[in-house]
């Protein structure tokens, strides 16, 4: 009975997603952030980060990941269905309704002044998901000059039109991880060594 | 080729190949369905606007519409299927091994590396964002078209949910700030004008 209901919550919580995410990618993670981690507390800060990692270094919709992976990890294979088709349902009526009646539809005046005002909300509810996570994090000097650079490079390389996969600045990341675990470990034992003597 | 087949091949290749998320995925669906005869790229520059506009991810939306013009309904379920399955498949690959992968300390290693950088990009969309839909800055060298309404409605917005954020020590939904701010825009743009 505890299944079902969690299977039912999980199609849920990804409907609502699917039917207030306006603008794509991270325009999610407001939501999803909210719902799982702040309010049902089925994922940790860091569990999150660890899902959008994966979604971005994966191919595919980044929301269409998130879901698939926190509904496989709350109820296994059933529960990655009823969240994605959770995520899509709403997409796929809205915008089968839409097309029917494209050309109508983009010259409603009020339908273009109510959507001005909810790309200006977007983007709070972008910065602010972003912010949240960061605060939640431990403040070590690696993570705080993580955060900062990769937050100025994306400005820069949108500004600059450079040519360069958001995905790739993840992987330096993930180097720079491993390569300070690698020399901590190798000076933890050097140390060990030193004390032994 | 069938069209409903071809539908679904054309939007399960472009589901598996693109890293990022969904504006990444945009060049090739223009690309794509341009090639193909089956929308002109006015059509799906002017569809994108809508995309980024309705409730719903990019890239799901795209396949939608793409394969409604083209198909039906059914068009529509085999596009949409097509974008979706590489994406599900791969995360429960992903998901199935994860719990093992975790406990390699370098894994662990690079997720630790990783998490503020995703933290930043997100933070580094919303900046680029705000540059972009609210101060109108496309790229260096572009020049400015600045939306005063969109920054009052940035104001509102933020100022509303920081209150409420202080005084209730929860923050408020992201759906309501959502009505909120098409309420917003309604007023600005269309009752004051």
């Amino acid at each position: 009975m505890n299944k079902l209901k969690e299977l039912f919550i999980l199609f849920l919580t990804f409907f609502k997603v699917g039917l207030f995410t306006f603008g794509g990618g991270y325009a999610m993670v407001a939501i999803i952030e909210r719902e799982f981690v702040e309010r049902k507390k089925w994922l940790s800060a860091e569990e999150f980060a660890d899902v959008l990692t994966i979604a971005e270094s994966t191919p595919g919709p980044i929301s269409v990941n998130s879901a698939t992976y926190i509904g496989y990890k709350r109820r296994g294979f059933f529960g990655s269905v009823f969240s994605t088709l959770g995520l899509i349902l709403p997409s796929l009526v809205i915008i089968f309704c839409i097309s029917l009646f494209f050309d109508e539809f983009i010259e409603l005046v009020w339908v273009k002044y109510a959507f001005t005002g909810i790309r200006a909300a977007v983007v709070f509810l972008i910065l602010s998901a972003g912010i949240k996570l960061f605060l939640k994090l431990k403040k070590t000097v690696y993570n705080v000059a993580a955060f900062i650079i990769s937050t100025l490079l994306l400005v820069a390389i949108t500004l600059f039109s450079w040519n360069f996969p958001a995905v790739f600045i993840i992987l330096i990341g993930g180097a720079v991880g491993i390569a300070i675990w690698l020399i901590s470990t190798a000076a933890r034992k050097d140390r060990n060594k030193g004390g032994k003597e | 080729m069938p069209v409903l087949l071809d539908l679904f091949l054309t939007f399960l290749k472009i589901g598996a190949v693109s890293f990022g998320g969904g504006y990444a995925m945009i060049p090739m669906v223009t690309e794509e369905v341009v090639a193909k005869g089956w929308l002109t790229s006015e059509r799906v520059m002017d569809f994108i606007a809508v995309a980024e506009s309705t409730p719903g991810p990019i890239a799901i939306n795209m396949a939608t519409f793409v394969g409604a013009t083209q198909g039906g309904i059914l068009g529509a379920l085999l596009a949409t299927l097509g974008v979706v399955l590489p994406a599900f498949i791969i995360i429960l690959l992903v998901a199935s091994i994860i719990k093992g992968l975790l406990k390699y300390a370098p894994v662990n290693a690079f997720l630790v590396g990783v998490r503020p950088v995703v933290m930043g990009l997100i933070v580094g969309t919303g900046i680029t964002l705000f540059l972009t839909v609210i101060l109108g800055v496309a790229r260096i060298g572009d020049g400015f078209s600045f939306e005063y309404k969109s920054l009052i409605i940035f104001g509102i917005v933020a100022a509303v949910s920081l209150i409420y954020n202080k005084l209730r020590k929860k923050s408020l939904s992201p759906i309501i700030i959502i009505v909120f701010a098409a309420l917003l825009g309604m007023l600005f743009y269309g009752v004051i004008g």
